[in-house]
């Protein structure tokens, strides 16, 4: 009983919130919006047992990816109002299309029948004594038994990575840096002259 | 097959892609710290390292009788996996030294360009050898993200970022469709090991929810080899790119993707076979009548060579629709000889510069038997090629499909296949054309032609080997029918 309806307070505020986000006039109140939505959706993992999806979901999306965008929206100077102007026109055909995907998937899933060996395959990779804390177990399998998926992921992030600064570096000209070396090796005569002024006369 | 379980031993297995890894890893930090000419070294040392990796899975070719499964299931190395990942390297090896001559160029290079190609190779590899839905999800993103960095290098142009962008949102949602159709297929087996798959799927009935699964996987596949109709990407990334970049797009990623394909459907999907062989029929048919048609009105080089790509992938998705041995070696055949001849093709271009970058137009092509005979004789050897004359080596690509498809009862397909394959002869035979017997115009002397031995020599070796292929086709043939064994 409670249960249900903590899963339908945090679902409501989900759809609602997701609602919000694409309706909100101002982009600001859209990914604060959309953080809360967030925040609900980690709640529902959380009621699915899946404790550690809904810390990933609240430190990873809302810790870093919201609060980027959040920074986007608040760094650029971008009419939101005029390019949802335009974007208008596209929803009669956006709708159709989804509409057409929602009819055709509902009928996939009422139809739907999983193999007889479901059950057997999907508790293969899991640890019966790490169960009942699914953190544990996916610390178990991660680096073992797909490691090379962990790895290649890194790879993945390398390239995003070096992607950004190639695109977006460029070798500036007029700029100082400091130079600690060159500061430190610096003599008095390289820098101090000293001049004899007779009076009356300038250097 | 054979489960091995110790971390050195995998290690082992997979020494094509940890050594590239670990070589990425090195040559991003020395070039880092490197002050002059990191582009040209950076470049030198990633040709000189292909070369290894090339002699790297020659060498461990004998122990691979037998595939042998590493990671838990993950991975896979076979025949197929080694030779695949050999003309992967030699595919990049020669785009590579496209990059560095061209960017030399234009001024654009930087070290970071052989890196990622490296890493998109890397990628590459792990699609040829994917034994698992992640891996192979995994690799395919490697790859494609290094290629989209790639199609927006040269940041002076309005056209490069715009390529860039387009390649990218669309290819996120192809992979989107990708991993929608790959839950499907967990939803129902609950397994995404390529080996558990194929017994939980072997014995099914139809099922809807599994087909859709698989139609969904098909689509982003589609997209990553520009079949029809999910190919609108292809002829402005093609353009808005750097032109040896598009050498590298065309010459590799394609090769990587198609053999991708062909393990999943004969592997895990081999028991589905009744329902992709209608999806990949479509796709096939779709390519090949508009890489025909469409190229008829192009006059950019680099677009028109886009529609080109578009249709080959269209015969070489004719050689899976055939299926079995034969089929699958027919494509293997086809994607190395339109490798080689596109490579050659891409090789004339970039050889070709107008202002310092490398020609656009086919009307840069008037006149060029005059200005440079050797360039319009061999851009004419492999227009022939491209367009099924023998005895070049296009016309045998081309017969082993045909023939495996015929073979298979699929002539309709093969009818439609001769037919456009004459479409298609007209836009290249125009080139022809051009070169031979138009009248030059007044802006003709500024085209210059490269100086680099080392781009002349790729070229005569790609010219070497489509003249050269009649004198031996049966090897490649029997070699490619040896090798796809292991995936049947």
């Amino acid at each position: 009983m409670l249960a249900s309806l903590v899963f339908y307070t945090f679902g409501f505020i989900l759809i609602l919130s997701s609602l919000f986000v694409i309706t909100a006039r101002n982009p600001v109140h859209s990914v604060l919006f959309l953080i809360l939505g967030f925040f609900n959706a980690a709640g529902l993992f959380v009621l699915l047992g899946a404790e550690f999806l809904a810390f990933i979901l609240a430190i990873v999306y809302v810790g870093a990816v919201a609060v980027l965008f959040l920074f986007v929206v608040m760094m650029l100077d971008i009419s939101f109002a005029d390019l949802r102007k335009d974007a208008m026109q596209y929803v009669p055909v956006g709708l159709l299309v989804g509409g057409v995907l929602l009819i055709e998937l509902t009928m996939v899933f009422m139809s739907w029948q999983a193999s007889p060996e479901l059950a057997q395959n999907i508790a293969h990779p899991i640890d019966a004594a790490a169960q009942a804390n699914n953190t544990k177990a996916l610390g178990l399998i991660l680096y073992t038994d797909y490691l090379l998926i962990f790895q290649m992921s890194g790879m993945v992030l390398l390239v995003a990575m070096i992607g950004a600064i190639v695109l977006t570096l460029r070798g500036r000209s007029g700029v100082r840096r400091q130079d600690v070396s060159k500061q430190v090796s610096i003599k008095r005569a390289d820098v101090v002259e000293v001049q004899k002024v007779t009076s009356g006369t300038g250097i | 097959m054979i489960q091995s379980v110790d971390v050195f031993q995998d290690i082992k297995t997979a020494m094509p892609e940890v050594a590239t890894a670990a070589f990425a890893l090195w040559l991003l930090v020395f070039s880092a710290f490197k002050k002059h000419q990191a582009f040209a070294v950076a470049s030198f040392l990633s040709c000189a390292f292909l070369v290894g990796i090339i002699v790297v899975c020659f060498g461990m070719f004998g122990q691979y009788d037998e595939p042998v499964v590493a990671f838990g299931g993950l991975y896979i190395q076979d025949y197929f996996s080694l030779s695949i990942k050999m003309l992967i390297a030699l595919g990049t090896l020669i785009s590579l030294i496209y990059v560095y001559f061209d960017m030399k160029q234009t001024q654009i290079g930087r070290f970071e360009a052989p890196v990622l190609m490296i890493l998109s190779m890397l990628g590459m590899f792990f699609m040829v050898s994917a034994h698992d839905l992640l891996t192979l999800y995994v690799g395919l993103e490697l790859q494609s993200l290094a290629l989209y960095i790639l199609a927006s290098f040269n940041r002076h142009s309005y056209k490069a970022p715009e390529a860039g962008m387009k390649y990218f949102i669309l290819g996120a949602i192809a992979s989107g469709m990708l991993l929608f159709g790959m839950s499907f297929v967990y939803g129902f087996a609950g397994h995404t090991g390529f080996g558990v798959l194929e017994e939980v799927l072997n014995g099914t009935t139809y099922n809807v929810g599994l087909t859709v699964g698989l139609a969904f996987m098909l689509v982003g596949l589609a997209f990553k080899i520009s079949a029809v109709p999910f190919h609108m990407w292809t002829p402005d990334v093609y353009q808005g790119a750097p032109a040896s970049v598009t050498a590298f797009f065309a010459i590799v990623p394609k090769i990587a993707a198609i053999c991708l394909i062909m393990r999943l459907l004969n592997g895990p999907f081999g028991g589905l076979q009744d329902q992709w062989v209608q999806i990949v029929y479509a796709l096939s048919m779709a390519s090949m009548v508009l890489g025909a048609f469409a190229g008829l009105v192009q006059t950019s080089i680099k677009r028109l060579l886009a529609y080109s790509s578009i249709g080959n992938i269209g015969y070489a998705l004719m050689g899976i629709v055939a299926g079995g041995a034969d089929g699958g070696a027919s494509v293997v055949v086809y994607m190395t000889v339109y490798m080689i001849m596109t490579a050659g093709t891409f090789g004339v271009v970039l050889s070709l510069r107008k202002g310092g970058v490398a020609v656009e137009e086919i009307a840069d092509f008037k006149g060029l038997s005059k200005t440079s005979p050797f360039h319009a004789y061999a851009m004419t050897l492999f227009m022939f090629s491209l367009s099924g004359i023998p005895p070049l080596a296009g016309f045998f690509g081309k017969l082993v499909v045909f023939k495996a498809a015929v073979d298979s009862g699929y002539i309709v397909l093969a009818v439609i296949g001769v037919l456009t394959s004459v479409v298609a002869a007209y836009y290249y035979l125009r080139i022809i054309k051009t070169m031979f017997f138009d009248e030059e115009d007044a802006g003709m002397d500024e085209i210059q032609i490269v100086p680099y031995a080392a781009q002349h020599g790729t070229l005569v070796a790609t010219l070497a080997v489509v003249v050269g292929f009649c004198v031996v086709p049966a090897v490649l043939i029997e070699y490619a029918e040896v090798l796809v064994r292991s995936l049947f």
